[in-house]
């Protein structure tokens, strides 16, 4: 077994996922592009430099469908001789992109990959693939389903998660990310897009809400109140299956879930050869991944079985990692991430995360390992941990080590 | 035998009428779907004939299908069961679908006989689905017809073409309710929700379908979906709007089946699948669905329990052979409080003469006055016309003179729940009526045997348990005293024919068969609470096996008073062998509290101002504990069987004679889990070895209560079941 490595790193800003947004009018396999050439260019990455391009995407119709991955490699500089292959595990697309990259290069089959994706929420609406597990009674039923607002809430519920407990989380996540930008923590990733004639789109994350505080989220309403208590009446279903709940306690909302936005993450994974042909050093090493499938109806608990999984696999302890991402999904997430591992507050998402500066579905995960390379390094630490939550009850993990 | 008349008149218009020989209701069997399609053959052979009328020569169109002829699709395979009930399922579809595309050429569409449909009233299941194969659907405005599709009642769900046509037809969204509810509309209903075309005077319907048939053009009797270019109403399930109806739909009917009616399920997807293909495609993947829910052991159970059985026992299945018929001409009602006024309201609507006697004049009035306001009601929502109203009241006496009684052959004593009490109007009542007057005691839980030494005619004295409220509760329990007589029951059971409920006779014990039931699964429930178990958990669980209430919520309804009350008198009744003091001190706790239930705005939950219920009482922490763990399939099983073996306690004591009126009586009394058809089908279902090995665990982790009854010991060791066990019963249905 080889070694795979991770070269470099690259993301978008991401642009607010409405139509004003900045990204708005960028197709998704043009953001693609801008990220592939990127890292051609970062890396000198001429002729048939890496084994196939691997890019995840959660909405693969329309432009984001006809396998992306091949698209956005035909519209980029890169050589065409290098494949493509579209990948869906909704929100750890990207992480997966990256896993599976990974594990061919260890594997031997190939030396080095592409791998991340995109995510143009304000363009490609989510859902708008259709998804037979919503939409399908027989299997719909059988899996107790209900969106994932409701799922973030039933884990408030069954936690003792409180209102007051997810809006302190996302003020914090607010906090951290202006932070980070003012300090200028994420230079290293992020790039700037830039259209077709070389003019400036965006430099910047363009969601966050910097000034947010308890009192601004306050006055917002449960997001998923009256889907779960009224029509259709999904508490009902999620009653089923967590009886001793009793009642849902609707506490998400738009400010302390994830930000609907557009963006775009890649990352250059390879072997040490390839490194030593290219010239290029190692920034760390991708020391395991994981996945694994949880109840679909509480949905989003995932980082906390594959986060076990995954220490079990290397045997490691929540006390050998530095520090950890877990995708803010919805505070409720994080906050029974942290509280299963006793996982100090301030090792995790130091930067802020997807509630402060979104999350574009099927990009984040690459964009995470990202940001937490680029912190490890900063701060002169060791290993670091990333994980999301997943639709249909998954999760996904990844740990690298720096070298 | 003909059961479909074929006759061409002089216009070339074939009508073919539906008349079942020697019922009053035309259902389909196999004889009639074998004369239907040669009568079709016929029609579309013979070039004289233009179009085709469908009619019945009865008041009605049909009933339904015999389902005892689904049964036999079953058994014509006996080695794969299902593939028999597909293939008739499929043999139906092509039934229908040559009526509806009979000589029409496959390409063109063009050449067909078109076919109406004229209904001279009430058209339910395959009697509607019929209809909706035809071209034009005419129905006579007859005040008394219904139109529908109510197969989901029963547990199964529209399959012979009923499902794929309306969905066609309206869509998902639009049909839906037709198909989920099993709403029986009237005939204008029915024209504005989509269901037919037409309503015309009765005396026109013939005519009028005639006519239709013979100025239809090829454009007409062609349905959409044989039609290029063919959208679904709403949107297929991709459709943005499809999309969302679905989502939505599959989260109303989780929720509100539980998960555990298989029918509302498959009918939904059969309903879902149907969207993405070509029509004959719909219709097998419909018969897929209903052979799936037809094998469902649930969906037999429901069928069995709640139509066949329950109609056996309301036709009379345990009424003493050769006793004339008991009729009630004239009723008197003793006592009118809430359940005298109730019986009074359904006796009266029934068109019995009533007199309804109490002390006090103002009393008598107030529950008289109690019909008035359900009437009104009534007429508020146009169900009920001034002359109704008129017709009913005018069969109602309230009095305060005992005399009044003279002449009424059935008296119904519903007062004060006292033996002293009863035992004096008992004693009055009997020295003015006739000697041939039944007296029937209404009664929840005094003794039948008891209350008759008070009769000097002890023959002709009976217990009649009502629930309440009386007007909407289905059941009633009618119990014999040891010197109860064959025309007391007879007199019961009929009385109860009257007013449309359906009845169960059961013999005399310490509360009858419903109330012996349901005290103990109250009693489970405040148990587990004393034990620590959280309170959404027992409530939830009670919902996740079916139950309408969870046995807190349950205790507010029936109130905490009540119950205290019941929980004294059985102790001093039962001495040392009374075994429920950990229940009892949850129910004594709330009661000294004042937490009388919903009656007092407060009992296990919260209610606010209005009466609407809210969270559970916070006072319930006091018995919370941390280290209690009990599954969730624990509290399910423990609130089962405490009901189940109850039931089957019953029947081996004798209180219960027969396992229909076990199970009918259940679900209709206190609501157990309809999809498992009762106690007695929930305990086959789950096979009577595994529910002898539950009884076993659970005796060993909570308690002698669970004790299996010897007769389910037997029944595993021999390998019976309850309805294979007393199969005598089941074949009288």
């Amino acid at each position: 077994m080889s070694e795979a490595y991770i070269y470099d790193a690259v993301r978008t800003p991401r642009g607010k996922g409405r139509k004003d947004g900045t990204l708005h009018e960028v197709t998704a396999s043009r953001l693609s592009a801008v990220v592939l050439n990127e890292l051609k260019e970062r890396n000198g990455l001429d002729g048939h430099a890496v084994e196939d391009v691997i890019w995840g995407n959660a909405t693969q119709v329309k432009e984001q469908g006809g396998c992306l991955a091949r698209t956005a490699v035909l519209q980029s500089d890169l050589d065409e001789r290098i494949p493509g292959l579209s990948i869906n595990r909704f929100c750890a697309s990207g992480m997966e992109a990256v896993n599976l990259a990974a594990n061919q290069v260890k594997g031997g089959a190939g030396e080095a990959y592409i791998a991340g994706g995109v995510e143009m929420m304000s363009r490609v609406a989510m859902g708008s693939d259709g998804a037979a597990v919503a939409v399908d009674p027989s299997v719909a039923m059988k899996s107790y389903f209900v969106p994932q607002g409701i799922s973030a809430d039933i884990i408030a519920t069954k936690y003792g998660f409180s209102r007051d407990d997810c809006d302190t989380f996302a003020v914090e996540s607010q906090r951290r990310a202006a932070e980070a930008w003012a300090d200028n923590r994420f230079a290293k990733s992020v790039m700037t897009v830039r259209d077709q004639n070389g003019l400036t789109m965006l430099d910047r994350d363009e969601y966050m809400r910097p000034g947010t505080d308890m009192q601004s989220l306050g006055g917002l309403k449960p997001a998923f109140k009256d889907m779960g208590e009224v029509m259709p009446g999904f508490d009902n279903v999620a009653l089923l299956k967590y009886p001793e709940l009793g009642k849902v306690n609707h506490v998400h909302h738009a400010g302390n879930s994830s930000g609907i936005v557009d963006g775009s993450s890649g990352l250059l994974i390879g072997s040490k050869e390839f490194g030593e042909k290219y010239g290029l050093k190692p920034r760390a090493r991708i020391k395991a991944t994981a996945k694994i499938g949880t109840d679909p109806t509480i949905m989003l608990t995932g980082p906390v079985p594959v986060t076990e999984r995954i220490f079990a696999q290397t045997g490691m302890t929540i006390d050998d990692i530095d520090l950890i991402e877990v995708n803010e999904a919805f505070a409720s997430v994080v906050l029974l991430f942290m509280d299963a591992f006793g996982a100090d507050h301030a090792k995790v998402n130091p930067n802020g995360g997807s509630i402060a500066m979104g999350h574009p579905l099927g990009a984040t995960g690459a964009m995470i390992i990202g940001t937490a390379l680029d912190e490890l390094e900063r701060t002169g630490k060791g290993t670091a941990l990333a994980t999301l939550c997943v639709a249909s009850g998954m999760g996904a993990a990844t740990i690298i080590e720096r070298v | 035998m003909t059961i479909f008349h074929y006759d061409v008149d002089a216009d070339g218009v074939a009508t073919i009428t539906w008349d079942l020989p020697g019922k009053s209701m035309n259902v389909l069997n196999e004889d009639g779907i074998r004369e239907l399609d040669a009568a079709m053959d016929k029609a579309i052979a013979d070039d004289a004939v233009k179009g085709i009328v469908i009619t019945s020569a009865k008041k009605d169109f049909a009933g339904g299908m015999d389902l005892n002829a689904i049964s036999r699709m079953a058994e014509a395979n006996p080695a794969n069961p299902a593939q028999g009930i597909f293939d008739g399922v499929m043999a139906l579809h092509g039934l229908l679908r040559k009526i509806e595309r009979n000589s029409m050429d496959a390409k063109t569409n063009k050449g067909g006989k078109p076919v109406a449909w004229a209904s001279p009233g009430t058209a339910a299941g395959i009697g509607l689905e019929i209809a909706l194969a035809c071209h034009r659907r005419i129905v006579a405005d007859n005040p008394k017809a219904k139109l529908g599709l109510p197969e989901i009642l029963v547990g199964i769900f529209p399959g012979a073409g009923g499902t794929t046509r309306l969905v066609h037809m309206m869509g998902v969204m639009a049909a839906s309710p037709l198909l989920l509810e099993g709403k029986m509309l009237a005939p204008a209903k029915a024209k504005s929700a989509g269901t037919i075309d037409e309503v015309v005077p009765a005396d026109d319907l013939m005519a009028r379908a005639k006519q239709w048939v013979l100025n239809a053009t090829d454009a007409d009797i062609v349905k959409p979906w044989d039609t290029k270019g063919y959208k679904m109403p709403g949107g297929a399930a991709y459709h943005p709007a499809g999309f969302q109806t679905f989502v939505g739909a599959n989260a109303m009917v989780h929720g509100k089946t539980k998960g555990v009616y298989p029918a509302a399920k498959a009918m939904l997807s059969a309903a879902y699948e149907m969207t993405m293909v070509p029509f004959d495609t719909a219709l097998r993947i419909e018969a897929r669905w209903f052979t799936n829910v037809l094998m469902n052991p649930s969906s037999t159970a429901m069928i069995r329990s709640l139509f066949l059985n329950k109609e056996a026992l309301e036709k009379g299945a345990v009424r003493p052979a050769g006793v004339p018929d008991q009729s009630v001409k004239k009723v008197g009602i003793l006592g009118a409080g809430m359940m005298g006024a109730g019986i009074a309201y359904v006796s009266a609507m029934a068109g019995i003469e009533v007199v309804l006697i109490d002390r006090e004049q103002a009393a008598a009035d107030k529950g008289k006055g109690y019909s008035e306001a359900l009437l009104d009601k009534g007429m508020s929502r146009k169900k009920v016309t001034q002359e109704k109203k008129d017709a009913v009241l005018g069969q109602i006496t309230a009095t305060t003179d005992l005399d009044a009684l003279k002449g009424c052959d059935l008296i119904v004593e519903a007062v004060f729940e006292d033996v002293g009490v009863k035992a004096e109007m008992t004693k009055k009542v009997e020295a003015i009526v006739g000697a041939e007057c039944i007296f029937a005691t209404n009664t929840s839980t005094l003794p039948i045997t008891e209350l008759a030494k008070a009769s000097v005619r002890a023959d002709q004295f009976i217990g009649i348990h009502f629930f309440s409220p009386v007007d909407k509760m289905l059941l009633v329990e009618i119990i014999k005293g040891r010197e109860t007589g064959d025309r007391a029951v007879a007199k019961a059971l009929d009385f109860v024919r009257q007013i449309r409920k359906t009845p169960i006779v059961v013999n005399d014990a310490r509360f009858f068969y419903a109330n012996r039931c349901i005290i103990p699964y109250i009693n489970e429930g405040l148990r587990m609470l004393h034990e620590g178990v959280e309170p959404a958990l027992i409530e939830g669980a009670a919902k996740l096996f079916g139950m309408p209430l969870g046995p807190l919520q349950l205790n507010d309804e029936t109130s905490i008073d009540l119950g205290v009350k019941i929980a004294k008198a059985t102790k001093a009744a039962m001495g040392d062998d009374y075994d429920n003091a950990a229940a009892d001190e949850v129910l004594f706790t709330l009661f000294e509290e004042g937490r009388l239930g919903r009656k007092s705005n407060a009992g296990f939950y919260e209610y606010d101002e209005k009466g609407k219920r809210q969270d559970f009482w916070s006072g319930l922490d006091r018995w919370a504990n941390d280290e209690t763990n009990i599954s969730l399939e624990d509290v399910k099983s423990r609130l089962m069987l405490i009901q189940s073996l109850e039931a089957v306690r019953a029947l081996e004591e004798g209180v219960l004679m027969d396992i229909r009126e076990g199970d009918v009586g259940a679900i209709l009394g206190w609501g157990f889990a309809p999809w498992s058809g009762g106690p007695f089908s929930s305990l086959d279902m789950m096979g009577i070895p595994a529910a002898v090995a539950l009884c076993d665990r659970l005796t060993e982790t909570y308690g002698d209560r669970f004790a299996c009854p010897a007769l389910m010991r037997e029944m595993a060791e021999k390998g019976e079941t309850f309805y294979g066990r007393f199969s005598d019963q089941e074949k009288a249905a």
